[in-house]
């Protein structure tokens, strides 16, 4: 099982490689790809700093073009692929299909990996792909569970990511509307959901308003931490109760179901968090570096160890974990 | 502009279903997207009934389509895939990738519903060259990225623009319906027949913000684009989508029809408001703005 991390800026490609990631994902400074964030991401410079850096070192780096252009925009996507494909990247993880026709007719030796925006969970939707394209990895959303993966995995002509570790998106990737819906822009369109732009941190008598364009997210009484308005994660309204009606603030933590997803042929394992710090890439990569390394060496006395548990809830979404959809009763 | 029904998003009850069809029938609206887009689990309507539905409408002189299953996870509901992808009878609205492989390797001509990708011009041509015939612009999608696209559409492929309802902004593993009942999806215990128009969900200061609808996430407002239609016209849209509400159906189709005829569009639109649900209309995302603004002034 290959280890991919994430990686905002050059502290955190080195954090990643030097703590033990296999390949390093990366973007670029616009809306080409799904973490669009002000002062995030790779320049020019210091992008070919980054290939050289993983390459020198052994690893793999592959860039995200994976947001969805439209005609307006589109060159600004073919100028993306073209500058990854220059700079010899080892793929480029993408999810639109008029960008991966691009990268075919422009860089047809160039390996394309299927972006979790493709939103595809099933072998014929993989099949699509991987025959339009050349597609040699996908990367499912995180809808669906284990034994379901596993269906998947048996019958895809090719070999299957996951996401290990990190932020849950609770919709399936690629058809989730609802940041747009608020705020005009979605992860599909602009490369990033509930946008700070649009964020309010608002101080009220009795605590903390978070709004996203106007309309609350949640409220923090004193003494509660207030966390970011991240749309689907909103304490809510529905009938005569107020509760995380879509999901609470928790991260994707598969530590504890490794064996399995190795047992059952995954080949990669991402983790999510180029918006994050470099501590945070260093921490969990190596954590997940020792936790791959001692499942590969013997799946079945593995166990996930506290200290791993305890480093991964700490730098947590909420500081708590789930195993997601992957679980079958967390649906 | 020819005007359809896209799928009912919500669980009916069997025989309301059948009233429905039934009674749009002797309406106006010329195509109709049936069968069952969002859950799986939802049955009381059969296949069979489907296509029995789908033969009455087609006798009355109907364009009909099958619509396929938007979020695909269980083996099952691929093998209902398969079956909807080989039938002979009817074209199939693909709501997912999958359904798009299966047909175009039979050599089948399909349509995209709102939930398939295509943003730009070379993911149209692209899906053009593997038989589709007509495409729903995606609903976060504005009119100035639609005249782009029109401007640029592949001979033979008809454009369609989801002109009125709740909109669909997100599917999921998890069924939100069941959640609010503090049930977890596999003891659903159907739900969602309690909430014919969805399950409101409302911000903690009272706003309606979205609505449940099980695995699938709404608007709260109803997108409606009555005050555009004479820019949809000039950009040569050929069919304006209505999606099922409970109530009202009937008449919001009519005014659809009277507005295409060149009726004057502002007393069908105050007519149209009072028609929708309680939580207000929304006209936002064809502004290239928040989906959930509505702004009627910039209207020809």
């Amino acid at each position: 099982m290959e280890l991919v991390c994430p990686a905002g800026n050059l502290p955190s490609l080195k954090a990643a490689v030097d703590n033990g990631a296999d390949a390093v994902y990366v973007g670029f400074r616009d809306d080409t790809n799904a973490r669009h964030f002000s002062g995030l991401n790779f320049s020019n410079r210091t992008f070919e700093q980054a290939v050289r850096y993983a390459h020198d070192k052994g690893r793999k780096i592959f860039v995200a073009v994976n947001t969805f252009p439209q005609p307006e925009g589109f060159t600004r996507w073919e100028a993306a692929v073209d500058q990854a494909a220059q700079s010899g990247v080892d793929a480029l993880i993408i999810a639109d299909m008029g960008v991966m026709d691009y990268a075919c007719e422009h860089w047809s030796d160039l390996r394309l990996h299927l972006s979790v925006q493709a939103s595809v969970t099933t072998a014929e939707g993989i099949r699509f792909y991987h025959e339009n394209f050349g597609i040699a990895r996908v990367v499912l959303p995180r809808v669906l569970s284990v034994s379901q993966v596993a269906q998947v995995i048996r019958e895809s002509p090719i070999p299957v990511e996951v996401f290990g570790f990190g932020s849950l998106c609770v919709m399936v990737e690629g058809r989730c509307l609802l940041s747009s819906y608020a705020t005009g822009r979605s992860p599909n369109t602009y490369g990033a959901c509930s946008p700070a732009s649009h964020v309010r941190w608002e101080e009220t008598a009795d605590g903390t308003n978070t709004r996203l364009n106007g309309v609350l997210i949640d409220h923090f009484g004193q003494g509660e931490k207030a966390g970011y308005p991240t749309l689907c994660k909103g304490r809510f309204q529905v009938g005569e109760h107020v509760f995380y009606a879509l999901e609470e603030p928790t991260s994707l933590n598969t530590l504890p179901i490794l064996p399995r997803l190795r047992e059952i042929g995954v080949s990669a394992i991402k983790l999510e968090g180029r918006q994050r710090s470099p501590a945070y890439v260093a921490q969990v990569t190596a954590v997940m570096r020792a936790a791959i390394d001692s499942c590969l060496q013997d799946s079945k006395g593995y166990h996930p160890r506290d200290r791993w548990m305890q480093e991964l809830e700490s730098v947590s979404e909420g500081a708590q974990t789930t195993l997601g959809a992957y679980h079958r009763p967390w649906q | 502009m020819r005007l359809s029904i896209g799928p009912i998003q919500y669980f009916w009850e069997r025989q309301q279903v059948l009233d429905f069809y039934e009674r749009l029938a002797q309406g106006p609206a010329e195509i109709f997207y049936l069968g069952e887009a969002v859950c799986s689990k939802r049955r009381l309507v059969k296949a069979d009934d489907w296509l029995g539905i789908g033969r009455e409408l087609r006798q009355q002189g109907k364009e009909v389509l099958l619509s396929s299953l938007t979020l695909l996870e269980a083996a099952s509901e691929v093998g209902s895939l398969r079956k909807l992808c080989a039938n002979d009878e009817f074209m199939v609205e693909a709501n997912d990738v999958a359904a798009i492989q299966l047909l175009s390797a039979r050599g089948k001509a399909f349509v995209t519903g709102p939930s398939i990708n295509i943003y730009n011009q070379r993911s149209l041509h692209l899906l053009a060259g593997k038989g589709l015939k007509r495409w729903v612009l995606p609903v976060e999608l504005g009119l100035d990225t639609l005249r782009d696209l029109q401007s640029k559409r592949p001979v033979g492929v008809e454009t369609e623009v989801f002109a009125l309802g709740r909109l669909p902004l997100a599917y999921s593993a998890r069924c939100y319906t069941a959640r609010s009942h503090n049930l977890p999806k596999d003891d659903c215990q159907f739900k969602c027949l309690e909430y014919p128009d969805g399950r409101m969900l409302k911000t903690r200061e009272g706003q309606d913000f979205l609505v449940l609808n099980g695995i699938q996430t709404q608007s709260a407002l109803t997108h409606q684009a009555l005050m555009q239609l004479p820019e949809l016209e000039a950009l040569g849209v050929d069919v304006l989508r209505i999606s099922p509400q409970q109530n009202h159906s009937s008449r919001i189709i009519e005014i659809f029809d009277r507005a295409r005829q060149g009726a004057d569009l502002q007393p069908l639109n105050e007519e149209l408001l009072g028609l929708l649900s309680p939580s207000g209309p929304c006209n936002g995302y064809l502004l290239q703005r928040a989906g959930m603004d509505h702004d009627d002034t910039q209207a020809a």
